[in-house]
């Protein structure tokens, strides 16, 4: 024969699966969010994503181009998740420059310094949006009020306050749980779970992000262990504090449909390259993730905590790789006859 | 329905030839028998150069206790014993012998009457199945006879029948079952007494529904022989994963499965015994499966030990355009050969012709940490951590993570979707940490 054979070790197949793949579901996944977000800040939504996006890949780009003088992984896609994630984490009024500025420590600093895809041990969008939170705190925190802007105003005017942040100056205010939900600020649950309320751009409807997660879920790019232990363990947190004092907690479905707890939970908290990778571990993780949430809420001075908890939590994944190991086959005692 | 819990994938079942009859392939003018076909030492040659052999008489004989007798496939005058490249791309001592018109050595019974009745005892039984070189076919080809030996301590109690057959692609052990199914039963029911058990569980996966409706029927004439249909899901065929499908039990990590009270032989190894035992015939002939998205016509043949790969491709239309890659056995756990002259084996249970596009791996990426590779270890390993351990040369700790209980079955690098050669690096870390621990023995 005059044609030469490949050789190579079994297997000899792979599964039709690979990183692109896997990052371009979590793009599509990330669809519903970002529709609902330029619906209620029109214009402004776009100019962020689109800001966040050509900024976190032209950074990768250039990092890989001209300091490591490596391979180009620009097109597996991660960074556009990354982008992507890092507009959804802040206002959608956050003037340009300081959108670039995320985009350079998110990709710049906690992704590449660490040697890019794969070896961050935090959540490169995460690291971006708290560096932005502590450096430019008003521009972070003046959050438009969602109105719908199609087809009329194409850019927002009024801000307003996020529910959970109502809820932290109502308490601080010494007002009673009761009161600060009757006030006419505060959005109805619906209100909440559909979208009609403060925050930053990707976190505000809870119902698109569940979408998003569902067909995460059906690609198989996250498993439930994460988000089960992590929405569960907030919940019951927040359940027993509610039950224990009603007038100074609020009610646990609150804490669902408000603030970044649904984007945290689905789209960051499962982020595969900073959380565990047991399952035992994985929800060791999510519990960690729901209870720190809550701490920060009930008793913090930020009144959201959903990005720390999971940053502080993503410190612990390697200890937690180390002491939670799969179970493992063949490790039972033999039943004696 | 039943299968084993922990990991597992499944790849595209591809079954090509499930369809195709076996055809039995005349052999070729000349053909090379290695005397190393079995998990063990290789069998000591009896013959000479220029010696007249017939079909079935014995050429090489067992050497230690785990060895096996090698007989040979055809009749003719023995070329020279040489050395010759194998499967595994190594060149090994093997007998070349030039073929005449076939004349089977005295006392075999070549006749297709089967022969129900079984007369020898238990000790007689191992005996002949030892003396007629049968080893396990399911591709490991540890030598039966041994295997039936159940350590003092002990207790065999249940026999099981791998017709599992999870790699991609083959079908020998699926026609086996279709056209040999009553001599596989009396192969089975040989076993049972040889082992003393009572009961025999035949495990099937799902996706070959004809054979368990075939054996379900054949098998209300056998007592203690159950057909269990398993969920289609690679590695079932491996044997722990088959011993937990089928009973619930737990091979112990780097224990035998006999501490589950399980002897576990394969379809093919059952019709061995079946001729081995009732018809004086050795294994000088199997069953193997032709097949691949190159191959032009899957097909499966009888073939005897020692022809060249080639005359299967042949006779399966020929070496395709776009071959790139031949593998020795299936997908998952074959090898790719590096020539397609080297010998059918005892072992030998598929031939795969991989075309162009699919024979090289895909680009390797950094690990994302996406938890797949333990997600779907049938083991409980951790292949990403195995790896870098092995990377770092850090074997006391690839020890520890339990690198040596890796089935090689290859899941994990199959679902990589950084394409990463896990098994590779746990291959590698499996032959430091078995030579640490058996320097440790030597202390």
């Amino acid at each position: 024969m005059d044609k030469l054979l490949t050789i190579s070790g079994s297997p000899h197949v792979h599964a039709n699966e690979s990183v692109k793949k896997i990052m371009y579901s979590v793009i599509y996944a990330m669809i519903p969010a970002m529709l609902v977000s330029l619906y209620f800040f029109g214009l402004d939504a776009a100019r962020v994503i689109v800001v966040s996006v050509v900024a976190c890949v032209l950074v990768e780009y250039l990092i890989q181009k001209y300091l490591i003088k490596g391979d180009l992984t620009i097109n597996d896609g991660s960074a556009i998740v990354t982008g992507v994630l890092l507009a959804f984490n802040v206002p959608s009024n956050l003037p340009t420059w300081i959108i670039i500025v995320g985009a350079i420590i998110s990709i710049g600093v906690a992704k590449m310094a660490f040697g890019g895809l794969g070896k961050n041990p935090f959540n490169p969008a995460l690291v971006g949006r708290v560096f932005l939170l502590i450096s430019f705190p008003v521009q972070m925190t003046s959050w438009p009020i969602p109105i719908p802007k199609f087809p009329t105003a194409l850019t927002d005017a009024i801000t307003g306050p996020t529910p959970l942040g109502i809820l932290k100056e109502g308490l601080l205010a010494n007002k009673s749980v009761t009161d600060i939900m009757a006030a006419p600020e505060m959005p109805t649950y619906i209100n909440e779970l559909i979208g009609f309320q403060g925050g930053s751009m990707g976190e505000i409807s809870a119902i698109a992000l569940i979408l998003g997660a569902v067909f995460m879920f059906v690609r198989k790019v996250i498993t439930w262990h994460i988000p089960v232990a992590y929405l569960g363990s907030a919940f019951a947190f927040a359940g027993i504090m509610w039950l224990v004092d009603p007038s100074y907690y609020a009610n646990p479905l609150f804490h669902m449909v408000t603030g970044g707890l649904m984007l945290g939970v689905f789209f960051m908290a499962t982020d595969m390259v900073s959380s565990p990778m047991s399952a035992k571990g994985m929800i060791i993780y999510g519990i960690g993730c729901g209870v720190i949430t809550m701490v920060i809420r009930f008793w913090g001075g930020y009144p959201e905590g959903v990005s720390f908890a999971i940053l502080i939590m993503n410190a612990f994944a390697p200890i937690i790789n180390n002491s939670f190991k799969p179970a493992r086959f063949g490790q039972v005692k033999v039943v004696k006859k | 329905m039943k299968t084993f819990k922990l990991g597992g994938v499944h790849p595209p079942e591809n079954k090509f030839s499930s369809e195709a009859a076996i055809e039995v392939l005349p052999f070729p003018k000349r053909v090379f028998i290695p005397i190393s076909q079995h998990l063990g030492t290789p069998a000591t040659v009896v013959v000479k150069r220029g010696e007249e052999v017939k079909t079935g008489q014995l050429l090489a004989k067992s050497s230690g206790f785990i060895s096996a007798n090698i007989h040979s496939s055809v009749t003719g005058k023995i070329f020279k014993i040489d050395a010759v490249m194998d499967q595994s791309g190594f060149r090994r001592m093997a007998v070349i012998i030039d073929t005449k018109e076939d004349e089977w050595n005295e006392g075999i019974d070549t006749s297709d009457d089967i022969i129900r009745e079984i007369t020898l005892g238990k000790y007689e039984i191992i005996q002949r199945i030892a003396d007629m070189g049968v080893v396990g076919l399911g591709g490991a080809t540890f030598p039966t006879n041994v295997k039936m030996m159940v350590p003092d301590g002990k207790t065999a109690e249940y026999l099981i029948i791998n017709g599992v057959e999870c790699e991609p692609y083959l079908t020998s052990d699926h026609r086996l079952m279709m056209e040999k199914g009553e001599e596989m039963l009396i192969g089975i029911a040989i076993l049972m007494k040889a082992l003393g058990v009572k009961q025999a569980m035949i495990g099937i996966e799902n996706n070959k529904p004809d054979a368990i409706e075939h054996l379900s029927k054949l098998v209300k004439n056998f007592k203690g022989i159950t057909v269990h249909a398993l969920k289609v899901k690679y590695p079932q065929g491996g044997e722990k994963q088959l011993i937990k499908a089928l009973t619930g039990r737990e091979v112990p990590s780097g224990k035998l499965p006999i501490e589950t009270g399980c002897v576990v032989d394969n379809v093919g190894t059952a019709v061995a015994v079946y001729e081995a035992v009732q018809k004086n015939k050795p294994l000088i002939e199997r069953v193997v499966t032709v097949t691949g998205k190159a191959a032009k016509k899957p097909s499966n043949f009888m073939v005897r030990v020692g022809t060249p790969i080639t005359e299967l491709i042949e006779k399966a239309g020929g070496l395709p355009e776009n071959l790139g890659k031949v593998i020795g056995g299936g997908p998952m756990m074959g090898k790719a050969l590096m020539s397609v002259e080297a010998p059918i084996v005892k072992g030998s249970s598929g031939i795969l012709l991989v075309p162009e596009n699919e024979a090289k791996r895909v680009t390797v990426q950094n690990c994302i940490r996406c938890g797949r590779c333990i997600t779907v270890c049938p083991m409980g390993l951790e292949p990403y951590l195995i790896t870098q351990e092995v990377i770092h040369q850090m074997y006391d700790k690839a020890e520890a993570d339990k690198v040596m209980d890796c089935i090689e079955c290859g899941s994990c690098q199959y679902t990589c979707p950084s394409g990463r050669p896990l098994l590779d690096y746990i291959r590698l870390g499996k032959s430091k940490v078995g030579q640490i621990i058996r320097s440790r023995g030597k202390n």
